[in-house]
């Protein structure tokens, strides 16, 4: 009775412990060693190396998805920090209905990116879309085709994804720039320093936080963004808009590969670990104030 | 003065035109959903239904043909509310205690699970996809609602661990010394204590965790059977119909029908939508 007292915390834990030991740990190491046997359509558990690798990375397919991974993360990233940071900034003057212009900013981001994709496919599609509306005002020549063009259809996808999350974006950096002493700023006002120069030389630096933590999220987004390509171009014209998440999604589901399916997810797990694991090991580091 | 006025304006005109931006797709969603085919095709993109009808709202609704299934959003929306709503409870539930037992009765090791929890937070679900198919089906769960009520769950923990550890962690820990001293045991404690505290944390992890289950799709689609498939899969595959005549104003109907239950939350609720969203990034 006595130890159950002791052991009721460890006990309420050990399920989760259980679980994420299970589902996320081992489930990883599942598909590692997938990753690294000649699985096709069923598991198979005899170790063959690093052929699916090999595999994956001569796969012109694999190529274009990484490419465009960079692509639409490099670009969605920094448009939607440098759209976010505009606006937070804007709105820190003082604006009247800035509550209402919050809540329309933000609102994209309670949105799935299924009903995001879909609305965007509506509007950028050049028959009915915003093309022909502009046409319909006189600019004949007007073309807005990105959609089904192969080399620009990935752009699409970009506007889409920034149209959702650059409000938030605005979100942490409003929270950023309010929380900046306001005894500093007064100051530098007092000293006669113009508006622009307090916003780079004392408010922006006090930010690298916030900067860090809004790239962490849009990085991560921009890596699992599978939704959005499969509701606006569904990874087409052909497969020039696939990302490696919907390549892994074809290789496991419809092509039946799952070797090409593991691998591909191992790729991307690299790719994000890359970027979260020295992000998290600095959060948890540095917890001596409690 | 009049540079300020100037420059006033040009804020005020920048603001507007991206509050327009935010607003199009909307709007344009909202209006071509109350046209006719007709009135799609020969009016503008932007110009407002000369004729409003609510019928693309009801095929929508009722009849329009996801697949070779033709009734609608309607049954994928209650499959979403059936998923979304025992899923929501139980990881709320669990996150609670789990973040109760981080916060408050740390043992050793404690730290280090909490950072595996962490970490797995940020897993790419393409990782875990080929196995938990495979788990699923020996679960006997494949292609049913428990079956996604069950990933939700397990993948839904983290962030409420995660949400309620950082909650509780500012109360100090001398209270529960004390009613230790007093013979409160672990869930007296909880149930006395922290749990009357809770509702601001309790309201951010369900509207986090409702609106993550409700526009899923990755796991939706994976593991969702003909008759369990969840809103946004169903949506999907309405949009991407290809039999009969692309009918644009039933799918802008099904979109702000799938769309709804989140906007809702978010028009209701958008304070703690934000906090949900800036838990998860900002320094606990």
């Amino acid at each position: 009775m006595e130890w159950l007292e002791r052991n009721v915390p460890k006990l309420v834990l050990a399920p989760s412990f259980v679980a994420i030991l299970i589902f996320v740990y081992g489930f990883i190491a599942w598909t590692a060693w997938i990753s690294l046997t000649k699985s096709r359509l069923m598991p198979k558990y005899e170790i063959d190396g690093f052929g699916q690798f090999e595999r994956l990375f001569a796969a012109p397919r694999w190529d274009v998805a990484m490419n465009n991974l960079f692509i639409f993360g490099g670009l969605f990233i920094v448009i939607s920090m440098v759209i976010g940071l505009l606006l937070a900034i804007f709105l820190d003057q003082k604006i009247r209905a800035e509550g209402v212009l919050r809540t329309v900013y933000l609102y994209p981001m309670a949105l799935s990116l299924i009903v995001t994709g879909t609305a965007w496919k509506w509007i950028l599609n050049p028959g009915l879309g915003i093309q022909e509306t502009v046409r319909g005002w006189g600019f004949e020549s007007f073309t807005f085709d990105w959609l089904i063009k192969p080399e620009m259809a990935i752009y699409t996808v970009v506007l889409a994804a920034v149209w959702q999350a650059s409000g938030f974006v605005m979100a942490l950096f409003l929270a950023g720039l309010r929380s900046v002493d306001t005894e500093i700023i007064r100051a530098a006002q007092v000293d006669g320093i113009p508006n622009h120069r307090i916003y780079s030389a004392i408010i922006i630096p006090t930010m690298a936080p916030i900067f860090l933590s809004a790239f962490i999220v849009l990085a991560h987004l921009a890596i699992k963004a599978f939704d959005l390509v499969i509701a606006l171009t569904n990874g087409g014209p052909g497969y020039s808009t696939d990302l490696p998440a919907t390549y892994m999604y074809a290789m496991a589901f419809s092509r039946g590969d799952l070797g090409q399916a593991a691998s591909s997810a191992m790729v991307m797990m690299g790719v994000i670990f890359a970027i979260v694991v020295p992000y998290l090991y600095s959060e948890l580091r540095p917890r001596r104030d409690h | 003065m009049t540079t300020n006025t100037l420059l006033r304006w040009g804020l005020y005109a920048v603001l507007i035109l991206f509050a327009a931006f935010y607003l199009m797709p909307l709007f344009v969603m909202l209006t071509t959903s109350l046209k006719s085919l007709e009135e799609i095709r020969t009016g503008g993109l932007l110009s407002l239904p000369r004729e409003i009808t609510f019928a693309p709202w009801a095929e929508a609704w009722s009849t329009a043909c996801a697949g070779t299934q033709c009734e609608g959003l309607r049954p994928f929306f209650w499959n979403s509310v059936l998923m979304a709503v025992p899923a929501v409870a139980i990881s709320t539930v669990v996150g609670a205690l789990n973040g109760y037992v981080f916060a408050q009765w740390q043992f050793r090791g404690a730290n280090l699970f909490f950072a595996a929890i962490l970490f797995g937070c940020f897993i790419p679900f393409q990782v875990v996809l080929l196995p938990m198919a495979q788990a699923l089906g020996f679960l006997g769960l494949a292609g049913s609602i428990p079956g996604l009520i069950f990933v939700h769950v397990i993948y839904g923990i983290g962030f409420t661990t995660l949400f309620f550890r950082n909650y509780y962690v500012t109360i100090p820990q001398e209270l529960v010394r004390a009613a230790k001293v007093d013979g409160a045991g672990f869930f007296r404690i909880f149930f006395a204590i922290f749990l009357p505290i809770s509702l601001p944390i309790i309201t951010v992890s369900v509207i986090w965790q409702f609106t993550q289950i409700w526009n899923d799709f990755l796991f939706g689609v994976s593991f969702s059977g003909p008759g369990s498939q969840p809103v946004t899969v169903a949506l999907n595959n309405i949009v991407n119909s290809t039999t009969g005549v692309k009918a644009y104003n039933v799918d802008m109907a099904a979109a702000i029908i799938a769309a709804l239950p989140t906007l809702l939350v978010y028009v209701v609720a958008g304070k703690y939508f934000i906090r949900g969203l800036t838990a998860g990034s900002v320094k606990g």
